[in-house]
């Protein structure tokens, strides 16, 4: 049964008609005509769809849309709003630094896989400033690429922190 | 009837902004206007191809002096779009910011086949440049006469024309042409930039894709959407059966999805698919269906399969023969035999297919990821029972597909669903549908003999290749009522000389296909680097063990063994690059039962030259090995964007890391069993190796590709390196910790 749901998506609450059950993957892509989360499996198992949900990775293929009510959604494309009110920006920048990084080391093959590997990796880096290599790639396993971008990727998430670093300084 | 009178009534594509969504609209009116005194139709207002012998199908200067390009090879993720793009700005003398493709559509962009084989810079350079080099000659006369020089006299910079040593007076291209037509023949016959005078290829020009992508403004053909579509699913049993035995329907209670609100069921013949106004409901109602289906057991099941393939009645082929094989391994002082076992591997690619379809009764438009969109019109325009003309096929681009998965499939399911629910249809393939249908790189067993002489000169090779060919008829087109069929034998789907001793001088040499059945098979196509990771595992194996027996350094023994300057060259690159040094004692265990090992590969797909070194841990008590560093290096000739081949080469060792260690489609004697990530694992960031990606450059050479070609060395170097570690030779990949244990054991280590 369809329902009317407020769900509040990067700052922003939407009214949205749903059943309670749908998984809030759909709600972003088809009601809120969001980019950031995809489908890639369904299953919880590759990260394609990942938010934030109160600043933890969360999948959203698995999340009925009625559990995050009261929380608050991020998505890749308020990623940069969410990064300028962790460290008290006067305004969002136009990318995190680890999109920026990721386009430094020119890592995207398709791509795809990248909304996923952006939030994972924002999240990480909001946890821990300056992530070893053994950390990273820890935090990242649960996150797939197909196109094998890997290396690329773990490049850009240390580069970023130490722009973040930089920035701190 | 008049010329005009035939002319086709054609979608035409508008992108309409509706909240942030991207919509596809497209509307069905004549093709241009009625009169016929206009000649020249506008772009992409009637069926493809364009004449590739016109200038104007290849390029159009723009009124603000840009150009657009028109290729007919996709984007999928490799950059070769960027490259095309440097090859045309290089000749037209333009800046990269000036240049631009447009999407890859029956109606607009030129038939050149499909983007295979690392084609789009191996087939494409060459017309592209030449294409770009006669409209700048076409150009230059135009601004001689308006500037009043000689064509001789002139230079470019940026699109604008001056005499040479003056900025001024001067004249753009867009002055020249606006948004006219060139309305020139391509001869294919101007002279092309010295290399000495490149700017542009050569270098590592960063693509211009990945701001959109790492900020969700770029639409992936699954973002886009359809006005009063409806969102569709396939049913079908989870996981496949023999190809030949397709699935058919046994009973089908369509009252079982009732209460989904606005679900209807559709079919023909055994292709049966639901569509929903909403996602979820569609989603809903593919999994809550009550379908029973019929998949007779005929497979042998995997753990069984190799047996099976090798009791099999096979087509004997010779694909290769040389000398004497008989004399030449009479003479030889040592020889080494193997028989090896691949298994077969999916694309997956990391978003399922998507495709949307528009189907009328009288025109259809279909947005889907092929690989060859011309070829996708050919069998959709059958499957609709539609005039060819009559049917237009455009790319989405989606996740990396690596070969031939399931975007044919989701075309014609997506043009299925739509002509049967009259409406308009996005169908997105769910995770078990791509993984379970998939047409898989084919399951291989390979027998190497080979021979060396005393002084270590080879002198005898023979292969023996079992493996099945690729599938012709797409899964929804079969289910609907088209045969299975194979397609007819060709050199690429049985063994490649490049992969299996082809690299090195031997005297004596035969190659064999024993072509299999493939209808009692899985469904079968080219995977990145068809079965070349299978010959290799096998051939390179049988190279290194004959180097071993001669005590000789099997970087030393390769090398000896080629004529061939750039074979040589490649492998010297890699070895260099790894700092390769004869090993001089023993790998020792460490206290955790960890050894180490270093191995050599060398082996192509069907052009370009690859070579790869592989470091190894594997620990004897669990099984589990650990790739820790690969180095590839690929010559293809002229590299027009060496950024990108890096990025490829990274890509091809990281998923050969993936396909040696984890990767195997698992199928019981109905159907297949690995039905997503968890039941088919890919490699992760925890067990990803170090990768070293070298690139030979070789600017004079004509491009060749580069998508693919380290993959066979790297699989090679792989198996050697463990070997190295372990002194047993692995004989069937993936190296699971499981059959790690079981060849240790039996070789008592
Ligand atoms: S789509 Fe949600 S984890 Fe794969
Ligand atoms: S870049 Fe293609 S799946 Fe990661």
């Amino acid at each position: 049964m369809t329902t009317k749901l407020n769900i509040k998506v990067n700052e922003h609450v939407s009214a949205v008609s749903a059943a309670p059950d749908t998984p809030l993957l759909y709600v972003l892509a088809d009601e809120l005509a969001l980019k950031g989360p995809r489908f890639g499996c369904g299953l919880a198992q590759c990260g394609s769809c990942s938010v934030l949900v109160d600043g933890v990775e969360t999948r959203a293929c698995v999340t009925p849309v009625a559990s995050v009510q009261g929380k608050s959604v991020t998505t890749l494309e308020g990623l940069p709003a969410w990064y300028a009110r962790q460290h008290k920006l006067p305004q969002a920048p136009a990318m995190h630094p680890l999109q920026q990084a990721l386009i430094d080391e020119q890592a995207l093959q398709c791509g795809y896989c990248y909304n996923g590997m952006i939030i994972k990796g924002a999240e990480l880096l909001a946890r821990n400033a300056a992530p070893s290599d053994a950390q990273i790639r820890q935090a990242m396993n649960g996150h797939l690429c197909r196109c094998g971008t890997y290396p690329r990727i773990l490049r850009a998430i240390s580069r970023a922190a130490a722009v973040i670093a930089g920035e701190r300084t | 009837m008049s010329r005009t009178a035939r002319l086709p009534a054609l979608p035409r594509r508008e992108f309409l902004k509706a909240g942030g969504a991207l919509l596809v609209g497209f509307q069905l009116q004549p093709a241009f206007g009625t009169s016929p005194a206009r000649k020249t139709p506008e772009r992409g207002s009637v069926a493809g191809p364009p004449d590739p012998k016109q200038i104007d199908t290849w390029l159009a200067i723009h009124a603000d002096n840009t150009a657009t390009l028109y290729i007919g090879f996709v984007e999928l993720g490799q950059g070769s779009t960027t490259a095309l793009l440097q090859v045309a700005a290089e000749e037209l003398d333009l800046d990269m910011e000036q240049i631009r493709t447009a999407t890859v559509d029956t109606n607009v962009t030129p038939n050149q086949g499909g983007t295979y084989s690392s084609a789009a810079i191996q087939r494409g350079r060459p017309q592209v440049a030449l294409a770009a080099a006669e409209a700048r000659g076409a150009l230059l006369e135009r601004a001689a006469q308006r500037l009043g020089s000689s064509v001789e006299q002139l230079q470019v910079n940026k699109g604008r024309v001056s005499v040479l040593g003056h900025e001024r007076p001067s004249v753009s291209y867009g002055e020249l042409v606006g948004e006219k037509p060139f309305g020139l023949a391509f001869s294919g016959t101007a002279k092309l930039k010295s290399i000495d005078r490149y700017r542009l290829v050569g270098k590592p020009i960063a693509r211009r894709d990945m701001a959109a992508k790492v900020t969700a403004r770029h639409s992936y053909i699954q973002h886009l959407r359809l006005p009063r579509m409806l969102h569709g699913r396939v049913v079908r049993p989870r996981g496949q059966a023999a190809y030949g035995a397709g699935a058919k329907i046994l009973s089908l209670e369509e009252s079982s999805i009732a209460h989904i609100a606005g679900a209807r069921v559709l079919r023909r013949g055994d292709f049966l698919g639901v569509v929903a106004p909403r996602e979820w409901d569609a989603v809903r109602a593919a999994q809550q269906l009550k379908v029973s289906w019929e998949q007779p057991p005929k497979l042998p099941g995997s753990d069984s399969l190799h047996e099976a393939m090798q009791a099999d009645k096979s087509q004997e082929q010779v694909a290769l023969e040389r000398g004497n094989l008989a004399s030449g391994f009479t003479g030889a002082a040592r020889s080494v035999v193997a028989k090896c076992y691949g298994p077969y591997q999916a694309h997956v690619p990391f978003a399922p297919n998507c495709a949307l379809a528009d189907v009328r009764d009288d025109a259809a438009l279909v947005i889907c990821s092929s690989q060859d969109v011309y070829n996708a019109r050919r069998s959709l325009a059958g499957l609709l029972n539609l005039p060819l003309e009559k049917v237009r096929v455009q790319y989405g681009e989606g996740a990396g597909t690596f070969g031939h998965s399931c975007y044919d499939d989701a075309a014609q399911a997506a043009a299925l669903l739509s002509q049967l629910a009259q409406a308009p249809v996005r169908l997105q393939f769910m995770r078990w549908d791509e993984h379970g249908w998939d047409t898989y790189g084919p399951a291989h067993v390979g027998e190497v003999r080979a021979a060396a002489t005393a002084d270590g000169r080879l002198c005898a090779y023979e292969y023996h290749g079992w493996q099945h060919g690729w599938s012709l008829v797409d899964t929804s087109a079969q289910l609907s009522g088209v045969a299975a069929a194979e397609w007819p034998p060709s050199p690429v789907q049985g063994v490649n000389p490049l992969a299996a001793g082809g690299m090195y001088d031997i005297p004596n040499i035969k190659l064999v296909n024993h072509r299999l059945p493939g209808l009692n098979y899985l469904r079968g196509a080219w995977l990145r680097s068809p079965l070349d990771l299978s010959f290799c595992f096998a051939s390179e194996q049988v190279i290194d063990q004959l180097a071993r027996d001669l005590r000789m350094d099997p970087y030393q023994f390769r090398r000896i063994n080629i004529k061939d300057e750039r074979w040589r060259g490649v492998l010297d690159a890699v070895a260099s690059g790894a700092g390769w040094a004869t090993r001089t004692s023993a790998p020792r265990m460490n206290d955790a039962g960890v050894v180490r090992g270093r191995g050599i590969g060398l082996g192509t797909h069907l052009v370009s030259y690859g070579a790869a070194v592989a470091d190894v841990e594997v620990n004897v008590r669990s099984g589990v090995v650990r790739i820790t560093h690969l180095y590839g290096a690929i010559d293809a000739g002229a590299v027009v964007n060496p950024g990108n081949v890096e990025s490829q080469i990274t890509g091809q060792l990281v998923q050969t890391a993936s396909r040696l260690l984890k990767e195997e489609v698992t199928f019981d004697e109905a159907r297949v069993t690995s039905l997503d990530w968890a039941s088919y694992p890919i490699l992760r960031f925890e067990e990803c190796p170090d990768i070293t990606p070298i690139v030979v450059q070789r600017l004079d050479q004509r491009s060749t590709g580069a998508g693919e070609e380290t993959m066979a060395a790297a699989a090679g170097a792989i198996a050697n390196a463990f070997f190295d570690a372990t002194g047993v030779r692995m004989t069937r990949y993936p190296l699971t910790p499981s059959r790690v244990l079981a060849a240790l054991a039996e070789r008592g280590r």
